[in-house]
This record gives structure tokens, C-alpha cells and sequence, in this order.
């Protein structure tokens, strides 16, 4: 091993300076003026005294896409119509909004009024807003900034739309405010954010053991932040072809049940695959619990789940 | 964030904002104490990152519109995304100038309603009865609308 000598050449060492004792920003409480933090509490404040007026904030999420989120949203929303209440849905997903679509709203303008932005009524009377309603038809959503380094703020852009949407917006005064929350676990937590307890959460999966599997880690990610009322809602359960009397399965697997065993949630409804529902949902007509089928009896039955839980009509009475 | 002046151990304060249009925004703070000035300088993303937010640096001139961020963010929105409500505010309304009536058609629409209640507001608060181009020009300064 080669030792080393100190160089007698070399300058002394210095001795060690004393560390500069500096306050660091928690040490310093006071405020410097630019006012960000009360226009960020304000904004706040704003979304709350918005939300007093709402008997039940639902949030419809998955985790995962194309489970059918927004077509459970639209057809509870009219299925609680039906039953007296006063819905508002909330598209909150704004890149690939279609509740504009599913509701009926298409064609119908929001007012633009000093105490906020007043919704169009659509199918049932059900109130919403969606991107859709606001940027050109066939155009994708992009926002105006920097084109580079995009990343870094788009998600606190489309943060800030969401919240207008809440609190810019002149519900009056609601049983039900539906949230449809956009796939991917980062956005339930985007708008656990801004609503830190909604009053009950539907995570919608289909049976495919892929499906599951995310919807699992919303669930934990659910249980995580504390949210008390979480149901399963398993879509397309099943399909019962034209002319046979039994329900065939979609999926291989043992189904929506095995996740509500493993996360120890309860599983809602069952909503089996029904083309009929499909087609008058996309055509801005969703049917709702209308009917005989075993899809509208699923709904009605989520729409009684959604009523007994947390902030609903009848938990209220 | 803060800004501290060690020389005085003094939190300094917020004293300007400006905004060259190019994207970036100058923020300067002085200190109480000493009263020795410093600018902060932000890249376009930077701006952008609190334009993201919703707020302004050194708080707003004017209060936030209903779906500010929204509108004065989208691209490609449908022009006649809104349609205008007629309530007119409590104290009364204010006249348009012909002239100040034109300028405001350059307002895209999607965003015009919202520009059009800034303006009238300000007029409202100074009991100005009729908007001209003149007084749009000095809301513009007064409440640094930039881009409006």
C-alpha cells in the first residue's frame, strides 16, 4: 500500500469555518408579500363554500381505461335523476372527455355569469361540464405555454382546470355532485387533492385479471388517504346473448368477487354487458335503470347503494 | 418562497412584478431593513409553472374570474364556447363607446366575456359611466392586463 506524506511545502490547512447559522424557511414566518399562498387558500376556500351547497360528492374512478367509467357515471347520474335527485356530473377527464356526449349536453352553452359559470341541463335534467363543451369539435386538448419542458407544468395547468370546474362552476344546490375521474392512479390522487374526503368513491373494473390488478392499487391508494366509503362496481360482468337465457362470462378468472375479497371492499353492482345501453349512452340518451334488462336493474341497484352510503338522501334521512 | 437578506436577517419583501412579454417575469424584493433591492428572473417554464397555478406573483389586481385559468389556457377552444347571461351587476350598467365597443370584438370570444366584466368592474369602482378606449387603455395599466 503507498502511504502518503504530508507535503511540507504545501500552506497550512485553515482551521474549519464555523457553519453560518441561517434561518431556514420554516424558521421564517413572515410573509413576503407576493401573495401566492392566500390566493393558492383562497382558491380553496372557494372550492369548499362551492361544495357546501352538494349533499354527496361521488368520485367514479378505476386506475385502469376503458372499463366503462364514464358510462357508469352517465347512467347512475340519470338512474339518481329518476329518483328525485339533483345531479351534477363533473367530466374531469379532460383530455378524453365524452360526458358532454353521454349527457345530452352537446350543442347546449354554458352562461357565462359573474358568480360563475352556470351548467347546461342535459338528459334527465342531470347538470355538467365537460372540455367537451369547450374546445373545437375533433381537436385535441393542448394548453398554450412553453412548448418545451411541457411536463413540467401541464399537470398543474390541467390541476387548476379541475378545480375551476368545481368551484367556478354554479351548481346550486345538489344531492349528488358525480366526479368522473380519468384513468391512471395519479389522477384519483390529483383530485383527492383538491377534495380531500369525497363522500363515497365507485372504482369501476372489468373482470380481466389485468383490470383487477390496478384497480387494487387504487383501492390501496384509497385506503391510503383515508377515503371511508370505497365500493366496487364490477362492468361487464357477463353477457347474455340475444335468444339464450343464461349469462355467459367475458373474462377468464374468478371475477369482480375475488377483488372484493382480497381489498375487503364491497362490491356494489355487477353490470353485465349490454349493447343496448351502450349505443343509447353514446347517442346522449343513457337509459339509466330503465327497464327490464339485467344491466338497468344493476344501475338501479348502485343507485340505492349510492343513496344509503355517505351524504345520500336516504343516510340523510 | 422567500428571500432572506443576510446582512440583516430580514425577509424581504415583494415590490414589483414585470412581465416583458417574452415568456419570462421579473420579480423584485427588497428588504425592509436596508432596503437593498434584488430581482428574481424566471425562464418561460418557470412563469409558466405559477401561471399553472392560478395565482400572480405579488397577488391580483383583479379578483379571479370564473374559469380564468381554463379559458386564458385552452388552446383551440370553441369561440362560442359561452353564452353571455344577461344579469346585469346591481350598480347599474355601463356604456360601451362605440369605439371601446369595437375594440372588444378583437376579444376573442371565448375568453370576451370575461374581459368585458373585468373592464366594466373597473369602470363600476371609479364611477366611470362610459368605457372608452382611453379608459380601457388605463385598466390595462392599472391592473396590468397583460394581453387583454
Amino acid at each position: 500500500m503507498r502511504e502518503t506524506r504530508p507535503d511540507p511545502d504545501a500552506p497550512a490547512a485553515e482551521p474549519a469555518a464555523t457553519p453560518r447559522r441561517l434561518r431556514g424557511y420554516a424558521d421564517v414566518a413572515h410573509e413576503t408579500k407576493s401573495g401566492i399562498l392566500e390566493q393558492v387558500v383562497a382558491q380553496g376556500a372557494r372550492l369548499t363554500e362551492r361544495l357546501a351547497s352538494v349533499g354527496a360528492v361521488v368520485a367514479i374512478a378505476s386506475g385502469k381505461g376503458g372499463v366503462g367509467k364514464s358510462l357508469v357515471t352517465a347512467n347512475l347520474a340519470v338512474a339518481l335523476a329518476d329518483r328525485g335527485a339533483r345531479v351534477g356530473v363533473v367530466d374531469a377527464d379532460l383530455n378524453g372527455p365524452s360526458l358532454g356526449r353521454m349527457l345530452g349536453l352537446l350543442g347546449e352553452r354554458p352562461l357565462d355569469g359573474p358568480d360563475g359559470i352556470v351548467p347546461p341541463t342535459g338528459a334527465r335534467g342531470v347538470v355538467g361540464i365537460s372540455t367537451e363543451l369547450l374546445i373545437e369539435q375533433d381537436r385535441a386538448l393542448r394548453w398554450k405555454g412553453p412548448g418545451s419542458d411541457r411536463f413540467v407544468w401541464q399537470g398543474v395547468t390541467e390541476a387548476s382546470v379541475l378545480r375551476e370546474f368545481i368551484a367556478d362552476v354554479v351548481w346550486g344546490e345538489l344531492d349528488y355532485l358525480l366526479v368522473d375521474i380519468p384513468p391512471g392512479t395519479d389522477k384519483i390522487g390529483r383530485f383527492l387533492d383538491l377534495v380531500p374526503q369525497p363522500s363515497q368513491v365507485i372504482l369501476v373494473t372489468i373482470p380481466s385479471r389485468v383490470s383487477l390488478s390496478v384497480v387494487a392499487r387504487s383501492a390501496s391508494l384509497l385506503a391510503e388517504a383515508g377515503v371511508r366509503s370505497v365500493g366496487l362496481v364490477g362492468n361487464m360482468s357477463g353477457y347474455t346473448p340475444p335468444g339464450a337465457e343464461s349469462t355467459v362470462p367475458l373474462f377468464a378468472g374468478e371475477g369482480v368477487g375475488q377483488l372484493a375479497d382480497s381489498t375487503g371492499l364491497e362490491l356494489w353492482a355487477e353490470i353485465p354487458f349490454d349493447p343496448e345501453m351502450g349505443a343509447r349512452t353514446d347517442a346522449g340518451e343513457p337509459s339509466g335503470s330503465d327497464g327490464a334488462t339485467a344491466a338497468a336493474q344493476a344501475i338501479e341497484r348502485l343507485a340505492e347503494r349510492v343513496e344509503r352510503g355517505p351524504g345520500g338522501r336516504e343516510e340523510a334521512r | 418562497m422567500k428571500f432572506l437578506c443576510l446582512t440583516c436577517d430580514e425577509v424581504m419583501a415583494f415590490a414589483e412584478r414585470q412581465l416583458p412579454g417574452d415568456g419570462t417575469l421579473t420579480a423584485i424584493f427588497s428588504c425592509p431593513s436596508c432596503g437593498r433591492e434584488m430581482a428574481l428572473l424566471t425562464n418561460p417554464m418557470e412563469t409558466q409553472l405559477v401561471t399553472s397555478l392560478g395565482v400572480e406573483i405579488g397577488g391580483r389586481t383583479v379578483p379571479e374570474q370564473p374559469f380564468q385559468q381554463t379559458r386564458t389556457s385552452m388552446d383551440s377552444p370553441r369561440d362560442d364556447a359561452f353564452a353571455p347571461q344577461a344579469a346585469e351587476a346591481a350598480s347599474g350598467p355601463v356604456v360601451w363607446s362605440g369605439e371601446a365597443s369595437e375594440r372588444l370584438e378583437s376579444v376573442p370570444r371565448f375568453v370576451r366575456g370575461m374581459v368585458k366584466r373585468i373592464y366594466g368592474d373597473y369602470a363600476r369602482e371609479r364611477g366611470i359611466d362610459v368605457i372608452t378606449p382611453e379608459v380601457m387603455d388605463r385598466a390595462r395599466s392599472d391592473l396590468g392586463l397583460e394581453g387583454m
